[in-house]
């Protein structure tokens, strides 16, 4: 037998990456990481997409774990390669996001010399990662990697930082495979405790005004906990609701689906929520989005989370039920202990209670009126709607990302979602420029799909360089703008709360959109009025390479339903199609973001 | 009800002694909002490399669940004992009392250091330190006594905790 060869720190982390089942990476080179990157160059197993700008990467890292359900991986140089990754690792670490994040840095000697391109990295990401390593020796790299994966998609997954100095990436690293054995001190709980089960089932076949509220931890646990959730709902003949980050985990052509709930959700959702009697969160995280004033939410309801991390239990909500575990595992629990109880147990009737949603539900919250004429204006609800038709209709596996603001909430209200994973969007973090990266990453992930990233004319030029990435690597990404030259959500706020003094909210000094397009080797499509919409989405899908297809949208059109800041979820504003709008803001909620 | 007072907890936290972790626990306090009213750390097995941080900090019950929960999250914790919850237990703090006085109150503050039980680990003829260990009250009381009499710097060390009886955290 030869003796293996030594390897190198960079050659010790590419084959733990690859034992770890990495197949492409999301970075961008710098002179820390050269001994990285020239270790790329000498393999073909794992594939390097270059981005043009290190918070790209980490977007476009998300949106491939999102849509895949698998670890994100990047990799960027030390300094500013590392700082600029911080908005996406914090985007990750709100939106629970597995990723490993490998950082450059400058070599153990130099460190705490303010070397040049030098950063405390460990010391920056602490609040914005899961967890963060720095690797002092060689003999640390592969159980670090190892270590860094685990931790990303255990529990609840997060980002995780792998800050690596020069020396050791190049110094000798021997390779260790990684351990079978049981993590020295994380190992979240997954399987729920039966007798919280019991109570949870007990509660719920009592229940005479029930709601699922359903989050992204049920995406988050994999295809199978979403269709779990699904005969959870059948089963039981309850209501469901999903928050922005769960759309997907229940299928929106469901009867028993209320749509989306929160401060742009639907008014039966948040009646619903508001008036139920029994509450079942499952995967969600009573975010301040969803729960509006908390003094006044969901005043009668006896609550049961489950949520896979402890720390969420009770944070923002007192609940009378918890249940820690993974969300797929609760459901077979909840459908188990169901099932064996069920049949013995006289169930209060629901027909009361879906006879006032149907009635919640016959206010239309959605409604808004679109002028057909030729010349009339295109509104963006309807831009969204002809969309998610237009695409329904082409029976393509369509992948939706997202900007934030006003288009954002329009594409979670109008774009429906049958299945998980095909809905990327900036849940926590809310921020502007993830939609292009993180379509990007989608379309790594699935090739053959329909992505399309729902933009803004203000958040798409946040990250517009990427573009770039689009015409190198193929990625036929579809871009669709609703162009209402303004930051439309600041614009609202400031229109329904500051006394509608347009302060900075302005687009000024545009790009051509198609012309920008077009000089990324894109192509460049442009939709003024509602007779050119249809026509310019059915380009954008039978166009090959990427597109951006700028939509003239009504500037003055506010996103509606609204739960002002502040507000109770049965104090909501209706839009204008409704003569009962209600609700004005207190000066409380205007301190409230 | 909920109970909605605020109350001194004393928690237990058995960590891995790498570097890093007592900044992941500070800025977890620091982050979130949470008083740390005094904290200590040091290793107390080398052979696993296991480090005890006790913080004494203070909320309400949901409060205290809270940063139980965050901190039970972190990665490189493997244990989190609330003392206060699981009964009877010894908290001690240790802290040097340097008294500058002369005179009628020189004698004063020997006679207090008796009666405390403290002792004299430095004397000049214008100065003292006093050791004293002991709950962190007895701690404030010797020190708002020695205040009128020449009281010139404290040092405490934060409080050491540990559960009475043979159970273990």
């Amino acid at each position: 037998m030869t003796p293996e060869k030594e390897l190198s720190g960079a050659e010790c982390l590419l084959r733990a990456l690859k034992d770890q089942g990495v197949e492409v990476i999301f970075g961008y080179p710098g002179g820390a990481v050269l001994p990285i990157y020239d270790a790329l160059f000498q393999q073909n197993a794992i594939r390097h997409i270059l981005v043009r700008h290190e918070q790209a990467a980490v977007h476009a890292a998300e949106g491939y774990a999102r849509s895949t359900g698998r670890v994100g991986v990047v990799l960027v140089t030390s300094g500013p390669g590392a700082t600029n990754a911080v908005t996406g690792l914090l985007d990750a670490l709100m939106d629970s996001i597995p990723l490993v994040c490998l950082t450059g840095q400058v070599p153990t000697h130099l460190i705490g010399n303010d070397a040049f391109q030098e950063a405390d990295t460990t010391g920056i990401t602490r609040p914005a990662t899961k967890h963060n390593y720095l690797v002092k020796r060689g003999a640390d790299v592969a159980r670090v990697v190892h270590d860094a994966f685990y931790v990303a998609r255990s529990g609840r997954p997060g980002p995780v930082v792998v800050d690596l100095p020069k020396d050791i990436l190049i110094g000798p690293a021997p390779y260790a495979p990684p351990s079978q054995a049981p993590h020295r001190s994380y190992r979240p709980v997954t399987d729920p405790d039966p007798a919280a089960i019991g109570r949870a089932v007990d509660a719920l076949l009592t229940a005479r005004r029930p709601i699922v509220y359903a989050g992204g931890g049920v995406i988050n646990a994999g295809p199978e906990a979403a269709s779990l959730l699904t005969e959870f709902v059948h089963l039981t003949g309850f209501p469901c609701t999903n928050t922005l980050m769960g759309l997907g985990a229940f299928p929106a052509s469901d009867p028993a689906f209320l749509g989306m709930l929160g401060m742009h959700g639907t008014y039966e959702a948040n009646l619903a929520m508001h008036g139920c009697d029994v509450m079942f969160n499952i995967g969600a995280r009573f975010d301040d989005r969803v729960t509006g004033r908390l003094n006044a939410f969901s005043p009668d309801s006896i609550k049961i989370h489950a949520d896979i991390d402890p720390s969420n239990i009770n944070k923002n909500v007192a609940v009378d039920i918890q249940i820690v575990g993974d969300a797929g595992r609760v459901l077979r629990a909840m459908l188990d202990e169901w099932r064996r109880r069920a049949a013995a147990s006289h169930r209060a009737p629901l027909t009361a209670w879906w006879r006032q949603i149907d009635a919640w539900r016959g206010k239309d919250s959605l409604r808004f009126t679109q002028k057909m004429t030729a010349g009339s204006v295109i509104k963006p609800q309807y831009a969204v709607q002809r969309l998610y038709e237009i695409c329904r209709a082409s029976g393509r596996d369509t992948f939706i990302t997202t900007e934030v603001g006003q288009h954002q909430m329009w594409a979670a209200q109008y774009f429906k979602f049958e299945k998980p994973n095909r809905w990327m969007t900036s849940g926590g973090l809310g921020t502007m420029g993830y939609g292009l990266p993180a379509g990007m990453g989608v379309q790594v992930a699935h090739p053959d799909a329909l992505v399309i990233d729902i933009a803004g004319e203000a958040s798409i030029l946040m990250n517009i360089q990427e573009m770039g990435t689009l015409a190198q690597y193929r990625l036929p990404v579809k871009i669709f703008i609703l162009n209402n030259e303004y930051m439309g959500m600041v614009r609202q706020w400031q229109e329904l709360l500051h006394g509608g003094r347009y302060s900075e909210s302005y687009s000024a000094a545009l790009p051509d959109f198609a012309k920008l397009a077009e000089s990324f080797h894109a192509t460049g499509l442009r939709a003024k009025t509602v007779d050119e919409l249809d026509n310019v989405i059915a380009r954008m899908l039978a166009v090959e390479g990427p597109v951006i297809a700028d939509i003239a949208v009504d500037p003055r059109e506010n996103c509606f339903p609204m739960i002002p800041s502040g507000a109770a979820h049965n104090e909501m504003i209706l839009g204008p199609e409704h003569a009962d709008r209600a609700a004005a803001v207190t000066d409380e909620g205007l301190m409230l973001v | 009800m909920r109970d909605l007072r605020n109350r001194a907890h004393t928690i237990s936290v058995l960590v891995d002694n790498e570097s890093g972790v007592l900044a992941r626990v500070i800025g977890l306090f620091s982050g979130r909002g949470y008083n740390i009213d005094s904290l200590t750390v040091a290793q107390v097995d080398r052979d696993s490399h296991l480090s005890r941080i006790n913080i004494v900090t203070s909320g309400t019950e949901m409060v205290i669940e809270q940063i139980k929960a965050q901190l039970d999250r972190l990665v490189p914790v493997h244990r989190v004992t609330d003392l206060t919850v699981q009964g009877p237990h010894v908290a001690r703090e240790m802290a040097l009392i340097k008294v500058v006085s002369s005179g009628e109150n020189r004698v004063e503050a020997l006679r207090i250091a008796e009666a405390f039980r403290a002792r004299v680990v430095d004397t000049n003829v214008g100065s003292f330190v006093f050791e004293l260990t002991g709950a962190i009250d007895k701690v404030d009381a010797f020190i708002e006594l020695m205040r009128p009499i020449g009281l010139a710097e404290v040092s405490r060390t934060g409080v050491a905790a540990i559960m009475r009886g043979a159970a273990t955290i």
